[in-house]
């Protein structure tokens, strides 16, 4: 006994609608990758500042520029800035997909974030990576009060 | 032999106590209405009646022009879903007493689908979704013979074939309202069945459509769906499978 093939039922197959690249899934194992490390660098970060030592007492300048002297901090601080700014983008990118309607709102709306998001990346790295608590040139007044006298 | 002996006397069946419940219902007729309008019944039932039994008593006896789907009335069917004070849920399947019966119940059409009529909304975009990732078996041999599966084969996929179409997960998501671009939760959940199923060979094909902008991807897990099926399904639950398995490329 043999039986004839089948023929396949006629369905509205399309084939898949994004080609190249699948933002989507990347942006999805993004938050979720992000997410991770940002708990750790979070709750890290908050009880290093707030609750170790003297606490919430011990912040004042002198404290974030000691902690920026040594690269462990600027390397978490980095770390934190870059992950936690492109999560909330990438957040914020999927609540305008779902919520923003008019195409032209939308657009406006994205590059919003996209602007906000590359601006406060850039100016944070910057900072970051070019802070000097003691730039040389500058009035003793100006000074904080730890820097070597001139 | 042994007859029944009837013991002392017959017990007639303590009455069930019945109180009114006030229904207010959101209508709509496309030929009178502009727009949807809720009006108020009254009706009189019975600790044992359901939602469904409210709406026939409305249908049969105050306002024939009531207009509303159901077809099996015993939770099979899929017919009757609707949104019930708030929440997706089956009329057949919530009973009265379960409701709080000191405020007025509010029934209206699922959301996100085109109101037709009262409680009846065009299915057609949900069964499109549902169509388009081949909701059948994908198998390449001949059907000859079983294609025979062991218990545990067949217990992977089990949860979502009790699915019973009645798309009270898909407009209960909010992602859905919004455009109704994205798959919905029920089409993936059909797409589960058959992904997971070991008879099936077509797998890949239905996680490449799912691996799409309006797929997977879309889902928010706010938990809607599971909160709102009334078979049971853990739908969120199979969509994070769906995902892990695009994933990993296979599933």
């Amino acid at each position: 006994m043999s039986t004839e093939t089948i023929p396949t039922p006629r369905s509205s197959y399309a084939p898949p609608r994004t080609r190249g690249v699948n933002w989507e899934k990347w942006g999805w194992m993004y938050m979720r990758i992000s997410g991770l490390f940002l708990v750790i660098l979070i709750f890290g970060h908050l009880f290093v500042n707030l609750v170790a030592g003297d606490g919430v007492r011990a912040i004042d300048f002198a404290f974030v520029a000691g902690k920026y002297s040594t690269p462990f901090w600027k390397v978490w601080d980095f770390a934190m800035l870059w992950l936690a700014l492109i999560h909330g983008a990438n957040g914020m990118r999927t609540l305008v997909n779902d919520y923003a309607r008019k195409p032209l709102l939308r657009r406006v709306f994205l590059v919003a974030i996209l602007v906000s998001t590359i601006l406060l990346i850039l100016l944070g790295s910057l900072v970051i990576t070019t802070f000097d608590p003691c730039p040389a040139g500058m009035a003793a007044s100006a000074l904080p009060s730890f820097c070597p006298a001139p | 032999m042994s007859t029944a002996v009837l013991e002392g006397q017959p017990t007639a069946p303590a009455e069930v106590p019945s109180f009114t419940a006030t229904l207010i219902i959101r209508r709509y007729d496309p030929e009178v209405d502009a727009e949807p309008y809720w009006q108020d019944f009254d009706v009189t039932m019975h600790g044992t009646d359901r939602v469904l039994d409210a709406l026939h008593k409305i249908k049969w006896e105050q306002d024939g022009s009531l207009s509303f789907r159901r077809s099996c009335a015993h939770g099979v069917c899929g017919s009757d879903a609707m949104r019930i004070n708030g929440r997706n849920r089956l009329a057949c399947k919530t009973l009265l007493k379960d409701l709080d019966l000191s405020k007025p119940i509010y029934v209206e059409a699922i959301k996100g689908l085109p109101l037709e009529k009262d409680l009846i909304v065009d299915m057609d975009p949900f069964f499109e979704s549902y169509k388009s990732i081949q909701p059948f078996l994908i198998a390449s041999s001949k059907p000859e013979k079983e294609r025979i599966q062991s218990v545990a084969q067949r217990a992977r996929f089990d949860e979502t074939t009790k699915c019973i179409l009645c798309a009270a997960c898909t407009s209960s998501c909010p992602v859905f309202w919004t455009d109704g671009q994205y798959f919905g939760p029920a089409a993936i959940v059909n797409a589960h069945r058959f992904i997971f199923d070991s008879r099936d060979e077509g797998a890949q094909v239905r996680l490449d459509i799912l691996n799409d902008k309006e797929g997977v991807w879309r889902c928010r897990t706010t938990f809607n769906c599971t909160d709102a099926c009334p078979r049971g399904i853990e739908v969120t639950k199979a969509i994070a499978e769906v995902k892990a398995a695009i994933i990993r490329g296979k599933a």
